[in-house]
C-alpha cells in the first residue's frame, strides 16, 4: 500500500548502524500527516548527511511552506550513511522518509536542494534506493516527478538525464504553483500521463524540463546550440524571485533535532541577494536584486522562533549582513531585548571594515564573543581588483588592529587561490598581509598573545558569473602555491608562530568545477562513478579524485572531450554555454563586459548606494531594490521564557 | 527594570526547588542517545519556560541531573532526572509544560519535589528490563535460561569507553524468565513472532546491559535468532527501575517524596 510505513523493517537495521537518531525523525516542528488527507505529496532532500541536510534553510523553508496547505502533504529524506546503504539494499527496505517513514518512491514530487554540486553522487543512491530508475527517460506514471533546485539548479545539465524538472532561484512560490498544476492534473484523472504534467510545468516558462530540449555539438566539442524539441515549450527558462521577504518569515518553526547537527542555532535570514559584485561570487550574482526584512520583521521572527524552538543561539544570516540598511538599529535593538538572558545572537559577516566590531561589540553584550572573519580573498591590491574586492591592505590592517584592540584575540581571515590571472606572487602577498596583521595587532595591543588564521578555499569558477568564462588552475600549482605560502608565512618564526593556516587541496575544487560548468556529457561520469562507489563528495574522507579522474577518462574520451577541457580550458566570448537558455536575469553581455573588467583590474560599484549598472536582472525580471531603512525602532519586550507554557486543555 | 530573566548574569539565582521526573523513551525515539536527550532536555526546558538554575561560575550550566540512563536503542518507560529551580513551580504544571515541549516519545509523565533525604542516585539500585527476540521460539529461550541460571559465572566481552572489557553477567541478574507474549504491557507492540524475556538486574559496575545478558545467553546455550534477524536487532524496554526489595520487587524511587515523610521515621 502506498503511503505504507516502512519503520519495521527499518527497525530492525538501526541498532546495527553508526548513529541510528539521524534515521528516526522525531524533531520538534516536523508534520506528520495522513497519506489520504492530501492531494499532492511531496518529498524534499538534501542529499547530504542528516546533520548537514537538516539545518539546510532552504529545505525548512519549503517544508513549512508546503506543509501548511491542508492539501498538501510534505516529508523529507536525507542520504544514508554506506553502513545502512549496504543493510537497506541486502534487506530491500527503500529509502524512507524521517517524518513518518514512508517509501520514497510513493511521493508525487521528489525536490530535491542542491546548495553544492557535490550531492550529485548522493542523489542516485537515493533514486537508487527509492527504486525509482535513474534515467528519467526511463520512469512512468507510478514514480515521483524529480525536480532539483537551489543555486547548482542554475546549471542542472550535468544532471539533466536524472531530474525530471529543476527550478531556478527562490522555491516559496514556485513549489506552491507546481502544486497547483500537479493537483490539477492529478483531478483530472492524470491526463497524458507523465509527458502531459511535465509539458504543463514546462510552459509555465519557470520549471526547466531537460528533455523538452535538444543539446547539438559542434565537431570540436562546443555546444552548437539547445533548442526546445515540442512546440509550446520556452526557448529560456526564467527564474524565480520572491519579492516583499515580510510577506514570507519562514522558518517560524524551525526544525529542532534529536541528533547533533552542524548549525544548532536559528538562522534568520535578514536579506536576500548582494550587489557587492564579487565577481568569483556565484550567490551574489544569481540571488539578486537585494530585498530586505524589515527590522520588526526580523525581530518579530527572532523573538517566535526562539519561543517555538528553545534555541539559545540566533544567526542574523544573509551574503554580508552588515550590509542591511538598519543592521545597527537590528543588533543594538535585540541586544538590547535580549540582554541578560542566556540568547547569545551572532552575525556572520565577513566584511572589512571598523562598523562590523562595532556591530559585534553591540553583540557580545551578553557575555558571549563570537568569532571575527574578514574576507579579503585575495592576497595582493591587484588581485583584488580583479575579483572586485574593494578593500585595501590598510582598510584590512586598521580593521583587523581595531579588533585586537577591543580583546579580541583571534580573528580569521578568508583567502582563495586559483584565481584568474593569479600568480605565484598574489598568493605570496597573503603570507606578508598576515605577518602586518600580527605586527600591528601586537604594536596595538603591547602583547604578543593575538594570532590570526588564514583559511583558503580553491577558487571554483561558476555559471552566471563574469568568471563563467575563466580557466581554472591545474591542482599541482595550486598545491605548489599552498606550500609556498606556507614556507613564506613560517620564514618568520615569530610571527609565523601567531598564524593558523588552513587550506584545502586542489584536486576536489577540480571536480566540484567539472560538475559546475558541464553539459549533459558529464552525466555518463556521474554516473559511471557512483557506479564505481563513489559517495559524499562533500566530505573528505569520502572523496576520491582518483575515481573521478578515472571515470572522466572512461566515460569523456568517447564524447569528444575530457576533464581539461570542462575545468582549465577558457571559454571565447562566442561559445555557447551549457546554461545560455537558463535566465538568471543577468545580462550575458554585461557579464562579459564585466570579465573583461576584471581582466584590466576595473571595479565595480554596489547598485544599492550608486546608480544601477544595469546587470539586467531588475528589468527582465521585473523586480527591484527593496531596502529600507524604515525608520522603526524596537522596543524593549518581555524576553522569551517568562512564566511556565502549560498547555492549554492539559 | 524588575523583568524577569532566564539566567541572571553575575551571581546565579539559588535553587528554591528541586523537582524530579520520570521520562520515557518509547517507539523510534528508543535511539535517541544519552548526550541527544540532554541536550533536547536543555532546549525543552527553555521552550517551556521552565525557571531553571544554573551553575555559579564562568560558563553557567543549568541544574540538571540524571539518573542511570538506559543505553541508546534501549527503550524505557522510567527513566528519571532532577533539576534545581531558581523560583517554585507546581510539579504537576512543569510536568504538562515539559512534556509538551519534548518530541513524542519522549514523554514526561511524573515530576515530585524532591523532599525525602537522599539523591535519585541512592535510591536506584536494580532495573526491570523486557526483552523481544524476534526469530526465538518459546523452547528455545526457556531453555537457554535454564542453562544460564545454572551457572555461577557467565562471562561476555564488551567494547567499552576503556577498551575490550570481560564481566561477569551471571551474579548481577536476580531474576530472569521467559514471559508469553500475551501479557505484554499496553505500548509494547510485537511485530513479529518472537519469545519475551524479563529480567531483574542489579546497578553494578561495570554495569550489565540487557545485551550483555543476551551475550550470555548465546555464551551458555548457543542462542541465536533464525535469519534475518539477530541478538543485536532485540528489542529491549527498561520497565522500572528503583530500590531492590530482599523480595526481589523494585520500588519506584519517586515513591519516597510522593509521601510527605514525617519527621524522625527514616
Ligand atoms: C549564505 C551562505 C553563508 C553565509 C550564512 C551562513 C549560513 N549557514 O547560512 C555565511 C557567509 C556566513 C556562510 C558561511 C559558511 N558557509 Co556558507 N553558504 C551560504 C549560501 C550562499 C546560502 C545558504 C542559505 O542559507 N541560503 C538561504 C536559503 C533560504 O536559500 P536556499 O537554500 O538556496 O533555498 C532557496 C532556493 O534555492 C530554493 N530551493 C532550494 N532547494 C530547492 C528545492 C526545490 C525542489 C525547489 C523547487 C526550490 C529549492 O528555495 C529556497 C527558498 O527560496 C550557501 C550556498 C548555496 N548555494 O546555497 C553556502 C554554503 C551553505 N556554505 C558553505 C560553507 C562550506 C560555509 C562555511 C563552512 C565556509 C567556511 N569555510 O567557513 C561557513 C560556515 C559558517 C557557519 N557556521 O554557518 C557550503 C556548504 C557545503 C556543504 N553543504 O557541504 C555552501 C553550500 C557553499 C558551497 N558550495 O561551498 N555561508
Ligand atoms: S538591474 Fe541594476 S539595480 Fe537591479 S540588481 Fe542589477 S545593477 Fe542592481
Amino acid at each position: 500500500m502506498r503511503g505504507e510505513s516502512v519503520f519495521p523493517q527499518l527497525e530492525q537495521l538501526l541498532p546495527l548502524v553508526s548513529k541510528p537518531i539521524q534515521y528516526v525523525g522525531g524533531e520538534l516542528g516536523a508534520v506528520v500527516k495522513p497519506w489520504e488527507s492530501a492531494t499532492v505529496r511531496w518529498v524534499l532532500s538534501y542529499p547530504d548527511a542528516y546533520e548537514v541536510g537538516l539545518p539546510n534553510q532552504g529545505v525548512q523553508i519549503l517544508y513549512e511552506v508546503l506543509n501548511e496547505r491542508e492539501d498538501v502533504l510534505a516529508e523529507r529524506t536525507y542520504a544514508v550513511w554506506p553502513d545502512l546503504e549496504k543493510l537497506m539494499r541486502e534487506r530491500d527496505v527503500p529509502q524512507f522518509t524521517v517524518d513518518s517513514h514512508r517509501a520514497v518512491g510513493d511521493f508525487d514530487l521528489f525536490g530535491l536542494s542542491f546548495s553544492t554540486e557535490l550531492g550529485y553522487t548522493n542523489m542516485l543512491t537515493e533514486l537508487s534506493l527509492a527504486k525509482i530508475p535513474l534515467l528519467a527517460a526511463d520512469r512512468d506514471e507510478s514514480h515521483p516527478i524529480v525536480v532539483a533546485g537551489g543555486h547548482a539548479a542554475f546549471n542542472p545539465e550535468p544532471i539533466a538525464d536524472f531530474v525530471d524538472a529543476a527550478v531556478l532561484g527562490d522555491g516559496e512560490e514556485a513549489v506552491l504553483e507546481i502544486t497547483d498544476i500537479v493537483a490539477a492534473w492529478k483531478r483530472e484523472g492524470s491526463p497524458g500521463g507523465r509527458d502531459e504534467i511535465l509539458l504543463r510545468l514546462a510552459k509555465t516558462e519557470s520549471v526547466y524540463v531537460p528533455r523538452f530540449y535538444d543539446v547539438d555539438y559542434l565537431p570540436d566539442g562546443r555546444i552548437q546550440r539547445v533548442v526546445p524539441n515540442r512546440p509550446g515549450v520556452p526557448f529560456r527558462v526564467h527564474k524565480r524571485t520572491t519579492m516583499d521577504l515580510d510577506a514570507w518569515p519562514y522558518p517560524k518553526k524551525p526544525l529542532v533535532p534529536l541528533a547533533e547537527t552542524v548549525h544548532e542555532r536559528f538562522a534568520v535570514e535578514i536579506f536576500r541577494g548582494c550587489t557587492r559584485g564579487c565577481r568569483f561570487c556565484q550567490a551574489g550574482m544569481i540571488t539578486r536584486p537585494v530585498r530586505e526584512r524589515s527590522i520588526t520583521t526580523v525581530a518579530q521572527m527572532v523573538h517566535d522562533g526562539l519561543e517555538f524552538s528553545g534555541f539559545t543561539e540566533v544567526g542574523l544570516l544573509s551574503l554580508s549582513s552588515a550590509d542591511h540598511s538598519e543592521i545597527g538599529d537590528i543588533c543594538s535593538g535585540l541586544a538590547d531585548q535580549y540582554e541578560g538572558t542566556n540568547v547569545s545572537l551572532s552575525l556572520p559577516s565577513t566584511r572589512v571594515d571598523a562598523f562590523n566590531i562595532d556591530l559585534a561589540q553591540e553583540l557580545a553584550r551578553n557575555g558571549r564573543r563570537t568569532g571575527l572573519t574578514f574576507a579579503p580573498e585575495g592576497g595582493s591590491e591587484r588581485i583584488r581588483k580583479v575579483i572586485n574586492k574593494m578593500v585595501t591592505e590598510e582598510d584590512l590592517i586598521r580593521t583587523v588592529t581595531t579588533a585586537y584592540s577591543n580583546g579580541w584575540r583571534q580573528v580569521k581571515l578568508y583567502f582563495m587561490c586559483g584565481l584568474p590571472t593569479e600568480t605565484d606572487e598574489d598568493v605570496l602577498q597573503i603570507a606578508r598581509l598576515a605577518h602586518n596583521v600580527i605586527k600591528s595587532g601586537r604594536q596595538a595591543t603591547g602583547s604578543k598573545d593575538i594570532r590570526c588564521t588564514v583559511s583558503i578555499g580553491g577558487f571554483v569558477p561558476k555559471p552566471h558569473t563574469p568568471f563563467q568564462w575563466a580557466p581554472m588552475e591545474r591542482p599541482e600549482v595550486i598545491d605548489a602555491r599552498l606550500k609556498a605560502l606556507k614556507n613564506e608565512i613560517n620564514s618568520d618564526r615569530s610571527l609565523g608562530r601567531a598564524i593558523g593556516f588552513r587550506y584545502h587541496d586542489g584536486e576536489p575544487s577540480l571536480i566540484e568545477g567539472l560538475l559546475a560548468r558541464g553539459d549533459r556529457r558529464v552525466g555518463a561520469v556521474i554516473r559511471k562513478v557512483w557506479e564505481n562507489g563513489q559517495r559524499f563528495d562533500g566530505w573528505s574522507e569520502h572523496f576520491s579524485y582518483r575515481r573521478w579522474v578515472d571515470a572522466c577518462a572512461e566515460v569523456l574520451p568517447g564524447l569528444g572531450v575530457d576533464l581539461e577541457w570542462f575545468t582549465t580550458r577558457e571559454r571565447e566570448q562566442s561559445e555557447v554555454l551549457p546554461w545560455d537558455h537558463l535566465d538568471s536575469g543577468l545580462d550575458k553581455d554585461w557579464l562579459w563586459q564585466d570579465w573583461q573588467d576584471a581582466l584590466t583590474e576595473y571595479e565595480q560599484d554596489d547598485c544599492r548606494w550608486t546608480p544601477c549598472f544595469d546587470c539586467g536582472v531588475c528589468p527582465s525580471m521585473d523586480t527591484s531594490i527593496q531596502i529600507g531603512p524604515t525608520g522603526h525602532k524596537l522596543l524593549p519586550i518581555t524576553p522569551v521564557n517568562t512564566g511556565l507554557r502549560v498547555p492549554a486543555g492539559a | 527594570m524588575g523583568r524577569t530573566k532566564n539566567q541572571p548574569t553575575g551571581g546565579q539565582a539559588p535553587v528554591v526547588q528541586r523537582i524530579r521526573l520520570r521520562y520515557t523513551k518509547r517507539g523510534p525515539l528508543r535511539f535517541t542517545s544519552h548526550r541527544d536527550f540532554a541536550r533536547a532536555v536543555e532546549r525543552a526546558i527553555h521552550r517551556a519556560g521552565i525557571p531553571i538554575a544554573f551553575s555559579q561560575g564562568f560558563t553557567p550550566h543549568p541544574k540538571i541531573s540524571f539518573a542511570s540512563a538506559a543505553p541508546t536503542g534501549v527503550a524505557s518507560e522510567a527513566e528519571y532526572l532532577e533539576i534545581g529551580l531558581r523560583e517554585r513551580v507546581d510539579p504537576a504544571d512543569l510536568c504538562k509544560a515539559l512534556d509538551a515541549a519534548l518530541s513524542p516519545g519522549l514523554d514526561v509523565i511524573e515530576a515530585v519535589e524532591a523532599v525525602a533525604p537522599g539523591s535519585l542516585a541512592d535510591r536506584i539500585t536494580a532495573s526491570l528490563w523486557r526483552i523481544e527476540l524476534p526469530g526465538v521460539s518459546d523452547e528455545q529461550l526457556a531453555a537457554a535460561v535454564a542453562a544460564f541460571v545454572a551457572q555461577s559465572e557467565v562471562l561476555v566481552e564488551r567494547l567499552t569507553k576503556q577498551g575490550r572489557r570481560t564481566f561477569d553477567t551471571r551474579d548481577a541478574v536476580v531474576s530472569i524468565g521467559a514471559v508469553s507474549s500475551q501479557t505484554s504491557p499496553p505500548g509494547v507492540v510485537v511485530t513479529a513472532p518472537c519469545a519475551i524475556l524479563d529480567l531483574v538486574v542489579r546497578q553494578v559496575t561495570p554495569s550489565v546491559r540487557p545485551d550483555d545478558v543476551l551475550s550470555g545467553l548465546r555464551v551458555v546455550a548457543d542462542l541465536e535468532p533464525s535469519a534475518p534477524h539477530s541478538l543485536k536487532s532485540a528489542r529491549a524496554t527498561r520497565l522500572a527501575q528503583g530500590t531492590l526489595t530482599p523480595q526481589g520487587e523494585i520500588v519506584d524511587p519517586l515513591d519516597a517524596d510522593r509521601e510527605p515523610v514525617a519527621i524522625g521515621e527514616r
